[in-house]
């Protein structure tokens, strides 16, 4: 991107809420900047280590959870909580990858879905963490940072989910950038070649699969703050981990402005749709996903940024970090 | 139930042996043969039993589709643009029937195969053994077609080396096409079978799913007979932890098996690779 | 006499009925140029799958610096100082050139900008230097030959497995690999050779060792290996005069 229309669109992401008052619009820009962030997240064990990880809700569920539960248990405040929600998914994270890394392809989406749905099982069965019923965070007024709630504007919200989208591309760019982003390319590319020159394969795969939980979990966090109550249906279902894949892989896999890009494109579909269609809205607009991931998968795999290289004209495009010295030399 | 499992998982078996593809919509397919069988009844007053065929012919043609509009697309791509694929399918398949059909359970009324079988002490479903019977037929009658018929023979050599086979002259497309085929016609009578006693509704396939991943990874990916004994295995291990456990964890034993089997014995008990 | 860089001792692997290496043995020492030679299906890249960790041993030792490396893991193997290049070219296809020989060049820097330098002067010493920004996919086969050579260099190994140089590669290309192979012999890299073409291995190894199902059947300096009863009935044949 260059300078002068990035720092527009930065100027105007920023001073959004102030020109849009009504709760609609700041709640799509919200859901954009939420699902970006996921699918940012997402994106790095994923797109850019190549590890197609199909459950990935589990550690949205963990963060809304860990956080939901420490405020009514502990009186926590929930930034404290979202610190522990991270921790504990990267620990999960870590106890999943540990059997699942050794599979390949197939084998591993298969069994992220499975570890998924199992999660989502034991959390609907527990009692303790509210079961089926889901667990409501108890409103405290007046709003405060301290406690995360704000019932009377969007607006905190807006910064707040900018600045985890913020974090997430952050993480992503640093990664990009160093040792470990170019090993995690040469892993997705052939774990066996990348092996033959020293590089420690699952421990990559874990360090990506670390980073990737732990901010899903803080995007769970702010969910739960933002709807103040969470039920398994709603922050662990596979839906939502094939809705965060699809936002990736729309904007385009392994790229860092790829997910963002998705979420800019579906949010506003989905909640247009959700609109128009009410009841209903709910299948039909999965329905369009599912007909979206199959448009994608034939027609362009790389999504819309692999698409928007296609129309440049560019072929042999060498991607992010090289094509910049390229240019400059 | 083991053998319905098989049924369904013979049909994946075979897509993945063929090109290395596992179909993620498979327990979509089956979603829509129960359908199929649900209005061929409702509709057409043909009881499930009659209807298999009339399932299989029509998710057979799903397969045949399937494959000449996404799959051979898709052959060629990096395995994410796979996954996605089918995936997507299933995905589509799963709300389309939402929203054409509802939410709602349906069931099958009064079917042929109805009441209980006593066998010593046990209380089998009339509907469960007519189901396995069927299917076991049917079963035999892949085998049989992969063994002894030409055309089965080729679909086998392509399978265990597509470059030599289409060498020998035979048309990798058309067993390709052939391979979808016939998982489709396998889901679809496995389908039909299932109305008798199930539910149907449209996220019904989730868990058979997953069922048929555990037996392809048990019986060994690509190979078919080996599929039925894992059938039967799974099915156990799913009636046992039903009755051991609470129910809700049952799926979690069988992916408990799933996984011992892929890390542990990646060929399965028989497979090949 | 110290310790032999790469010592294989009854090395033995089976594929169900298939016997792809039965008992091997032999040693390199340092900077030792070996070739290693056999009909197609002797066990050679199994041989080499052996000791780069890819495959584990059902019986035998792999022993590097006198210290036992069976079953390692292939970047343990790495680390220790081997590195291999592959029959079945293995690049990374979607990164340029510079990033894949990168790769290599990271196991001794964390630092992004040294292992682009490193990277630079391993493509440029093969030979590929205007070639550095370039997809993998978008090189030729002798390109990729020569890009995998440097990906392997940059690790700075003390020992290199090289899995068929010339295969697949046109005959005006060969001489200038060959010089490639003799280069980094001369800078005292250790070299173990598979190959198929008897002229290039006979003019630049040291030593051969020949396999023929599995076992070693010969090994020895290329004129006596010529020489020898077995290899001409198993491999060589009459005609072949060094």
């Amino acid at each position: 991107m260059r300078r002068a229309p990035a720092a527009l669109l930065l100027l105007a992401v920023l001073a959004f809420p102030l020109v849009f008052a009504r709760p609609f619009p700041r709640h799509v820009m919200i859901m954009i900047f939420l699902y970006g962030a996921l699918a940012t997240a997402w994106n790095i064990l994923a797109g850019y280590c190549g590890q197609i990880s199909l459950g990935h809700a589990v550690y949205f569920g963990i963060g809304a959870y860990t956080s939901t539960f420490l405020v009514r248990e502990a009186a926590l405040t929930p930034w404290l909580g979202m610190l522990v929600g991270a921790a504990l998914a990267v620990v999960v994270s870590q106890a999943i990858g540990y059997p699942v890394f050794r599979l390949r392809g197939h084998y591993f989406a298969i069994a992220t879905i499975g570890f998924g749905e199992i999660v989502q099982t034991l959390v609907l069965n527990w009692d303790l963490v509210g079961g089926a019923r889901g667990l409501f965070v108890p409103i405290k007024r007046p709003d405060s940072l301290l406690n995360l709630q704000f019932h009377d504007s969007k607006a905190v919200y807006y910064y707040l989910a900018l600045g985890l989208l913020a974090l997430a591309l952050g993480a992503t760019r640093w990664i990009e950038r160093s040792r470990r982003g170019y090993y995690f390319r040469a892993i997705r590319e052939d774990q066996d070649a990348a092996a033959s020159l020293g590089v420690r394969v699952a421990r990559e795969k874990h360090a990506a699969m670390a980073v990737s939980a732990a901010l899903t979990a803080l995007g769970g966090t702010f969910w739960a703050q933002y709807v103040l109550f969470i039920d398994p249906e709603s922050v662990f279902p596979l839906s939502l981990s094939i809705l965060i894949c699809l936002v990736a892989v729309m904007g385009g896999v392994g790229s860092l402005w790829g997910p963002l890009l998705g979420a800019v494109v579906l949010v506003p579909l989905s909640e247009g749709t959700r609109v128009l269609l009410g009841g209903t809205g709910k299948a039909l607009d999965l329905l369009i996903y599912g007909a979206l991931i199959m448009a994608i998968a034939v027609i362009q795999p790389a999504g819309l940024m692999g698409l928007m290289r296609q129309l440049r004209g560019r072929r042999a495009v060498a991607p992010r970090g090289e094509a910049r010295r390229e240019s400059a030399a | 139930m083991g053998c319905v499992y098989a049924l369904v998982a013979a049909g994946l078996s075979l897509i993945f042996g063929l090109m290395e593809l596992v179909n993620f919509a498979h327990g979509e397919f089956l979603m829509l043969a129960m359908y199929v069988a649900f209005f061929a009844w409702s509709l057409g007053g043909l009881d499930p039993v009659i209807g298999a065929p009339v399932a299989a012919a029509v998710l057979g043609a799903v397969g045949w589709l399937t494959y000449h509009g996404l799959i051979r697309r898709v052959l060629a791509a990096p395995m994410l643009a796979q996954i996605f694929a089918t995936f997507g399918l299933g995905v589509f398949l799963r709300n389309g029937a939402q929203f054409a059909f509802g939410v709602d359970f349906l069931t099958v009324q009064d079917p042929w195969l109805a009441g209980r079988l006593s066998l010593g002490g046990l209380f089998l479903g009339l509907p469960q053994v007519g189901a396995s019977l069927v299917a076991l037929a049917a079963f035999l009658a892949l085998y049989l077609f992969l063994s002894r018929s030409e055309t089965g023979l080729a679909l086998t050599a392509t399978a265990q080396d597509r470059q030599a086979a289409s060498l020998m002259g035979i048309d990798t497309q058309r067993m390709f096409a052939l391979g979808w085929v016939i998982g489709g016609a396998c889901v679809g009578v496995a389908g039909a079978l299932l109305a008798t006693f199930f539910y149907i509704y449209p996220d019904v396939g989730g868990p058979f799913a997953l069922l048929a991943y555990v037996t392809v990874a048990l019986g060994g990916f690509g190979n078919v007979p080996g599929t039925l004994a894992a059938g039967v295995v799974v099915g156990l291990v799913e009636a046992l932890a039903g009755l051991l456990i609470p129910p809700a964890f049952k799926y979690s034993v069988v992916f408990a098996l799933y996984l011992a089997v892929v890390l542990w014995r990646p060929q399965g008990l028989f497979g090949r690779f | 006499m110290s310790a032999p860089l790469l010592e294989v001792t009854g090395l033995t692997k089976r594929f169900g009925g298939v016997v792809a290496n039965r008992d091997v043995s032999f040693r390199v020492g340092p900077g030792e140029l070996v070739g290693v030679i056999g009909p197609n299906g002797a066990g050679k890249s199994t041989l080499f799958d052996l000791i780069t960790g890819f495959t584990r041993p059902d019986a035998g030792t792999v022993r590097i610096d006198g210290r036992d490396a069976t079953g390692l893991r292939p970047d343990e193997i790495c680390r220790l100082g081997l590195g291999r290049t592959f029959q079945k070219l293995r690049p990374f296809h979607g990164m340029t050139a510079l990033e894949n020989v990168m790769i290599g060049a990271f196991l001794n820097t964390a630092d992004v900008a040294e292992a682009r330098a490193a990277a630079t002067a391993a493509l440029a010493s093969v030979g590929l230097g205007d070639r550095i920004a370039v997809q993998a996919r978008g090189l030729s086969t002798g390109q990729r030959k020569r890009l995998e050579l440097a990906r392997a260099l940059a690790t700075r190994p003390r020992l290199l497995l090289l899995d068929e140089v010339t295969g697949g590669v046109d005959a005006g290309a060969i001489p200038g690999l060959v010089a490639l192979v003799r280069d980094l012999h001369a800078r005292g890299i250790g070299l173990i050779v598979i190959e198929h073409n008897m002229r290039v291995i006979m003019d630049i190894a040291q030593r051969i060792v020949a396999l023929q199902l599995g076992e070693v059947i010969a090994d020895g300096p290329p004129a006596e290996i010529t020489r020898d009863r077995r290899v001409i009935d198993a491999y060589l044949g009459e005609a072949w005069r060094a």
